[in-house]
């Protein structure tokens, strides 16, 4: 791939992205939207995120897309305690000394 | 929902963004080295981490170019993984809208997963904020953020290997997210659409280019917005 080549994609890539963040934000600017629209809206993190994550959970690319124990009861802990406590803070404690603590242990047993 | 205004929340978004060095730091790294081992120039990887600065997106353009992919399939690729961030912005419009069109630009130019994740958490949970608190709070996320990303694909490009493993900071990236998750549950509307979302993802994950979380979010969106439906008119009188 020549030097050009590659400049080409970063800028288009770059370009594109930009306009894909900025569409709605810059378009709608203050405009109010209808309803219905809002109420999807107000969906968008909890659609988007839990989403994202969950293939990364099940199957960790660390362990080559196999199912892993302590990665998967540490995510449970984190949402278990985020949802609880509602401290993102310690909802995170709680995932890395899940996740630390198995490793550790499940590394001791083989 | 919280009574007390916090001053100033420009620090608070600061503060809130501190978990997320954990995910943009060892991520940083990992692109840096591994166009420490392509035919990426330093400039040119630099340039990556600056122009497009989005990681899973930077990951998925490198590995095409390293299999020397056409160029319009390679920036095809890097916008449909990041075709998310349209639904971010669309989200944000209602909460920084009234912001003047530079900020706004701004704001775009470091709309990514952490600001808006946390955004989402606490625009909702202080719906008081003025547009230049929440403007504030935003850029307070990304001011940490933003340099470490940066900053660390110098390290990796630099060093040119990666982080041990059984550091694990590989799983940073779900914690953090999840952990953002939990107190986003409020009502059995946003529990429904979180598991339309994971459902779907999980069955779609074999769609190319990111797609199946595209179409997971959008149908989670809507069972989250059919369900509020239906629980406002059961309340009904």
């Amino acid at each position: 791939m020549s030097d050009a080549t590659i400049w080409i994609i970063i800028l288009a890539t770059g370009i594109g992205t930009f306009l894909l963040r900025f569409s709605f934000l810059g378009v709608l600017g203050g405009a109010t939207l209808p309803d219905w629209v809002l109420r999807h809206l107000r969906y968008t993190a909890v659609a988007v995120l839990p989403g994202l994550v969950a293939p990364l959970v099940l199957w960790p690319e660390a362990t080559g897309g196999q199912p892993d124990g302590p990665r998967f009861a540490a995510a449970v802990a984190t949402v278990v305690v985020g949802y609880f406590t509602r401290n993102v803070l310690g909802a995170i404690a709680a995932g890395a000394v899940t996740l630390y603590a198995l490793l550790w242990f499940t590394g001791l047993s083989i | 929902m919280a009574r007390s205004k916090p001053k100033n929340t420009y620090l608070m978004g600061l503060r809130d963004a501190l978990p997320f060095l954990l995910v943009a730091g060892p991520f940083g790294l990992l692109f840096g080295v591994v166009a420490a081992e392509s035919e990426l120039s330093v400039p040119q990887a630099m340039a990556f981490s600056t122009v497009v600065f989005a990681g899973a997106a930077q990951f998925a353009a490198l590995q095409l170019m390293v299999d020397n992919a056409p160029v319009l399939i390679v920036v095809a690729t890097a916008l449909a993984v990041n075709l998310r961030m349209a639904m971010y912005s669309a989200w944000l419009a209602p909460w920084l809208g009234g912001a003047p069109l530079w900020q706004r630009a701004l704001a775009a130019y470091v709309n990514v997963d952490q600001s808006f994740a946390c955004s989402a958490i606490r625009f909702e949970q202080y719906p008081d904020w003025s547009v230049a608190q929440r403007m504030a709070f935003f850029f307070g996320v990304v001011t940490p953020i933003a340099p470490a990303w940066v900053a660390m694909t110098a390290l990796g490009l630099w060093l040119g290997e990666g982080i041990p493993a059984w550091l694990a900071l590989d799983f940073a990236m779900p914690v953090c997210f999840l952990a953002l998750i939990g107190p986003m549950m409020r009502t059995a509307a946003h529990l429904a659409a979180a598991f339309a979302s994971v459902a779907l993802a999980l069955l779609l994950a074999g769609v190319p280019y990111n797609l199946g979380l595209l179409v997971a979010a959008l149908v989670a969106m809507a069972v989250g917005a059919r369900v509020e439906l239906w629980q406002t008119r059961r309340a009904a009188p």
